[in-house]
């Protein structure tokens, strides 16, 4: 055999040895093959994209959380500064009420005091009066005795007066 | 499971190797008998010429090996159809490995019909040359590997039917990414995204039809072994599959390049030079693919067996002490080649299948 001319008969046997081998495997290899390389890719693809979704969502979510957090830290913080002005506003005016009150207090016991010690002058000047009436009078009865013993009298008198 | 698997292959090869042997009667047949018509000469001289030529060329019987006088071969079917007698088949061990004659049929060793059967009369003489149908090596090679490649890719199909969204096991995962590298490097740039579908089954079937032969000839034991894709009939029914399927599957737009190419008037009339050119590159595509895969092939098994014949030829011109200290020499050189042949078998499957497809986009595109 002549090893480059072609021998017709393996060309002939060829023909149909490949013909069949393409049809076979055509029908019931590469068909099926290609078709789950193909399934299996679009799988792959569609969970590789919907795992990518989940992650936005994930990241949509995480991004609300942070908002909502930061929203209610805002508003705590609004919420103290609120009650720290209140409690300020509150002692100015307590303690301006308790100013005013006291003074007050004070003023009327000043005043009271005042009364009272008017009061007690005037009971006093009414007792001197009464005493010095009193007086007058006992030295009015001994001085129709005796001049001298008028004088010590009265000085005894004196003595023992006191105001009171 | 596996073990099972591995257990039905066996018995398969088992079968393969039984069909032949128990149909035909003989594995081995011995030839001390048969001497009657060549007398063997007292020392035979090693011709390097014929050593590689005989294994590299196609043959009549599987030839396995030869302890002295006596050859172990596989008998293949002879298929012949004579115009004086009609059909016949038989098997080649009938021939007693080329040295006798049987139903007045013989296999040529000189002349013009050197390798081929001829049909004798009672005289011996020549009177003519029958159809020749035979199964040669290179065809039950072919079938072996065929039914090997059957055998491959059905059970991966089923396996990827049953289980279409797991990951790959076993052969599956040997094969698919061969698959993916075709469909997506080759089959999608070469033909388009929107037309490569319909060639894809042709070219994975081109692809691993020609790469499991080229495989199967560096093995060198049976069923291994036959030079297939380095027969160049084999590698030319490939390219005329090539040429039919892009001739066939052409769109108006390549036949009018063709016979009404975008060139100056002149060219084209009145004489058509460039009709004339442009029909001759539809005949010598595949006939570059023919030639290319062969030649590689082809190449790489002769140089292989010219490093082994290295040592007979030394052998002979010095001496056995010279064969026997060459032997090292031209094995390391055989390894390289073999191991270089491997790359070369992945290159010219490669290569076949992208010219292949680029053939098939050529004959598909819609722009120049």
């Amino acid at each position: 055999m002549g090893f480059v001319t072609p021998d017709y008969g393996t060309l002939f046997w060829m023909v149909i040895v490949f013909g069949i081998v393409l049809v076979i495997l055509k029908k019931f290899a590469w068909k099926p093959i290609l078709k789950a390389l193909k399934d299996r890719e679009n799988s792959i693809a569609n969970a590789l994209s919907s795992a990518d979704k989940a992650r936005q969502e994930v990241k949509g979510l995480k991004a609300d959380h942070e908002r909502i957090i930061a929203e209610a830290r805002r508003e705590k913080e609004d919420m103290l500064k609120e009650a720290n002005a209140i409690k300020e506003k509150l002692l100015i005016e307590a303690k301006g009420r308790a100013e005013v009150e006291g003074q007050k207090i004070i003023e009327s016991a000043r005043q009271q005091i005042e009364t009272e010690k008017k009061a007690a002058i005037a009971e006093m000047k009414k007792q001197v009066a009464e005493l010095s009436v009193l007086v007058a009078e006992k030295v009015i009865q001994k001085e129709l005795k005796d001049k001298n013993a008028q004088e010590t009298m009265v000085e005894d008198l004196l003595k023992d007066i006191k105001l009171k | 499971m596996k073990a099972q698997k591995s257990q039905q292959f066996a018995a398969f090869i088992l079968f393969f190797l039984l069909t032949f042997s128990l149909a035909s009667g003989t594995v081995f047949a011995d030839d001390k008998a048969n001497d009657h018509q060549n007398t063997v000469p007292t020392e035979k001289t090693f011709d390097p010429g014929e050593f590689v030529m005989h294994h590299v060329s196609d043959a009549f019987e599987w030839h396995i090996a030869t302890f002295g006088e006596t050859h172990v071969s596989i008998p293949l079917p002879i298929i012949l159809h004579s115009e004086n007698s009609g059909w016949h088949c038989f098997w080649s061990s009938k021939f007693h490995h080329g040295e006798s004659t049987y139903k007045n049929f013989r296999i040529a060793h000189h002349g013009e019909n050197a390798g081929k059967i001829e049909e004798v009369n009672e005289q011996g003489e020549v009177i003519g040359l029958p159809i020749d149908l035979s199964i040669t090596k290179a065809v039950a090679g072919a079938m072996f590997s065929v039914v090997l490649l059957l055998w491959i890719f059905l059970s991966v199909a089923k396996r990827s039917q049953q289980n279409p969204d797991q990951a790959p096991r076993g052969i599956q995962n040997l094969v698919e990414p061969i698959i993916l590298f075709i469909r997506d490097e080759v089959a999608k740039p070469a033909i388009g995204e929107h037309k490569y579908e319909k060639f894809m089954p042709f070219l994975l079937t081109l692809f691993f039809f020609i790469l499991i032969n080229n495989f199967m000839g560096l093995i060198p034991i049976f069923p291994f072994g036959a030079n297939v894709t380095g027969n160049i009939a084999v590698t030319m029914v490939l390219a005329l599959f090539t040429f039919s399927v892009t001739n066939l599957k052409a769109n108006k737009h390549y036949w009018k390049e063709i016979y009404n190419p975008d060139v100056p008037w002149w060219l084209k009339f009145p004489i058509p030079l460039m009709p004339i050119v442009e029909l001759s590159g539809v005949i010598t595509k595949p006939f570059v693919l023919m030639v290319r895969l062969f030649a590689n092939m082809m190449a790489g098994h002769m140089i292989v067996t010219v490093f082994i014949s290295l040592i007979f030829i030394f052998a002979q011109l010095m001496g056995p002490v010279a064969g026997f200290a060459i032997s090292p020499v031209s094995m390391a050189f055989s390894v390289f080649i073999l191991l270089l042949d491997i790359l070369v078998s992945f290159i010219q499957a490669y290569v076949f299948t992208l010219l292949s497809a680029l053939y098939f986009g050529m004959a598909n595109s819609e722009h120049h």
